[in-house]
């Protein structure tokens, strides 16, 4: 478990992601629970190409290790690490 | 707007999807088909009763965004007629906000509301505190009776369990000027002889059910002729996207934009005129002087308040001359005022020089329908540099230093106050300052009719806080503005 690599979380900051709710993840950081923290690593990309792909409805995405998630929010992006985690 | 909300982002989808439709060669049918695509037949039902409410909704808000009052609709005129009459008309019209009355929710009216926490003591505070005799008790609670309420709260004051609230209906209570209120259909109207048209309702309704009336296909159809079309950008944009100023500008010259200016470098002029304003008028003994660049403070002192009208500048606003500078450098172009102010639209559809408006929550859906990507432009280079002060004309507090500093070599006696957020309270107190009947706390008064500057105004994409901060830090890297004589070519109003 030690040496387990640490999930990589993407949050979109590309033009579609951020203009169709985005800046609502900002908070994200601090919403990660205290034992999840160690295991995760945040960080902000611009476009992850998934605008075009799946419409910009779809957008914010966020990637959680191989994984894109539409329509995050923090609640989903929590969700999504809580089936990883458990 | 504070955060993104559901109606915020469902509000962002139906201009994408406005845009699209125009650009494509079947914008009635897009148009027509809005609400059926944007909630197909079984899909979820995310936020109303049922699939038809929410498609009515959607149906009202595309009105607003096809530039048409949804006060004037009969609920059969098919969206795609309103696409053709977009397409057809040769100006916006004359107001800017119109209520989505499917979305209203007809909130229960303002009042003071005991709830279930009343513990029924014995003291009974909320019975004695209460000068109009509204509170009595029933069935060992308290009640207040609507008839005698007057609002005062002194009840909510002392009870001990906090246990009475004020239900406030949130565009009644965010309107400084009561000018929102609920008509005997049960839904909310806007008197426009009294609207300011500061947005305070459109940002904080939850039902989104005020909205502006967008100009974003006039502005398409320009974009489109031939003439040059130019982007006015207003200081707060600075502030909008994750990139800076200077790639927002590309990204608008890659959507058809011919040209960018900085809205800042007519704030450089308004603040020069304003300073030069100001030590007159302290020459010749006036008390005080407000600034004149919010739109809505204009209006508040058109509509309800004639005696400021004295103590008001006489400069024009930024956006003003940035617009005289965009026409005289490009004759015949069409300008495009793009900011986060409602009330600039209003102000836009009064100054000869402004030929439209777009906010920036347009301007971000103009991007994605676009798929302009602003992290891949290039950094724009404004012609004309803007100055740190006028940069900072988007946040509390800018526009009274810029004065400043513009006026360094005049006025030694300068003491500003910022009026930072309009509300009735204020509007009072200004009120007995122009009247001479209360003492005015500075000389120059900054009035910002939205909390925090412009940066929260209801047209935003970002959030205040974040904007703020990179609307200072841009400002940071701007040269200071010269205290030298104001530009006199350019005409006031
Ligand atoms: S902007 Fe987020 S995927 Fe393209």
């Amino acid at each position: 478990m030690e040496s387990q690599e640490k999930i990589k979380i993407r949050v979109c900051q590309g033009t579609t992601c951020f203009v169709m709710g985005a800046s609502r993840l900002e908070g994200l950081e601090t919403q990660i629970p205290p034992q999840w923290r160690q295991k995760v690593e945040i960080s902000a990309q611009p476009c992850l190409g998934m605008c075009q792909k799946a419409g910009f409805m779809k957008a914010p995405f966020v990637r959680i290790g191989d994984e894109i998630i539409g329509s995050a929010t923090v609640d989903s992006v929590l969700e999504k690490l809580s089936g990883i985690f458990k | 707007m504070p955060t993104e909300t559901n109606t915020v982002l469902l509000r962002r989808e139906v201009i994408v999807r406005l845009i699209k439709g125009f650009l494509s060669d079947s914008f009635r049918k897009r148009a027509d088909d809005l609400p059926f695509d944007m909630r197909p037949k079984y899909a979820e039902v995310p936020f109303r009763c049922c699939i038809h409410k929410e498609r009515a909704i959607l149906r009202e808000r595309a009105i607003a965004v096809l530039g048409a009052s949804v006060e004037q609709d009969d609920d059969k005129t098919p969206l795609g007629e309103y696409a053709q009459k977009s397409l057809d008309r040769k100006a916006p019209d004359q107001t800017v906000l119109t209520v989505v009355e499917t979305a209203c929710q007809g909130c229960t009216p303002n009042r003071i509301y005991v709830t279930d926490l009343c513990q029924g003591c014995v003291a009974r505070p909320c019975t004695s505190a209460c000068a109009f005799g509204a509170v009595s008790i029933k069935n060992g609670r308290s009640v207040i009776d609507g008839s005698k309420c007057k609002g005062c709260t002194k009840c909510m004051q002392v009870c001990p369990y906090g246990a009475i609230v004020k239900i406030k209906v949130p565009c009644e209570d965010a309107c400084p000027v009561g000018a929102i209120a609920k008509n005997e259909k049960g839904h909310a109207q806007i008197d426009f002889s009294r609207c300011l048209s500061c947005g305070a309702c459109v940002a904080r309704c939850p039902f989104g059910a005020v909205a502006e009336k967008s100009q974003i296909i006039d502005i398409l159809k320009a974009l489109q002729s031939d003439k040059k079309v130019v982007a006015l950008l207003a200081p707060a944009a600075a502030g909008q996207m994750p990139v800076g100023l200077g790639r927002i500008a590309s990204g608008l010259i890659k959507a058809g934009f011919d040209a960018v200016l900085e809205v800042a470098q007519g704030a450089d002029i308004t603040a020069k005129t304003e300073a030069k304003d100001f030590q007159e008028r302290m020459e010749r003994g006036d008390s005080f002087m407000t600034t004149s660049c919010c739109a809505a403070y204009r209006e508040l002192v058109k509509k309800s308040v004639p005696e400021l009208r004295p103590y008001v500048s006489d400069t024009a606003t930024p956006m003003h001359y940035t617009a005289q500078l965009a026409k005289r450098k490009y004759p015949d172009c069409v300008t495009v005022f793009v900011g986060p102010c409602v009330a600039k639209r209003m102000e836009g559809l009064q100054d000869g020089y402004i030929d439209y408006v777009m906010n920036f929550e347009e301007m971000g859906a103009l991007f994605v329908a676009l798929s302009i990507e602003l992290s891949a432009c290039e950094e724009y280079v404004f012609e004309t540099p803007s100055s740190k002060q006028g940069r900072n004309f988007a946040v509390t507090g800018g526009v009274a230093e810029s004065i400043r500093v513009a006026g360094s070599t005049g006025v030694s006696d300068f003491r500003p106050v910022c009026v930072d957020g309009l509300n009735a309270k204020v509007i009072r107190e200004m009120t007995l300052w122009a009247k001479k009947k209360a003492t005015v706390p500075g000389n120059i008064i900054e009035v910002m009719a939205c909390t925090g500057g412009c940066v929260s105004g209801a047209g935003c994409l970002n959030n205040q806080k974040a904007a703020a901060k990179k609307v200072t830090a841009y400002a940071e890297q701007g040269a200071e503005l010269t205290p030298d004589p104001a530009n006199g070519e350019l005409e006031k109003k």
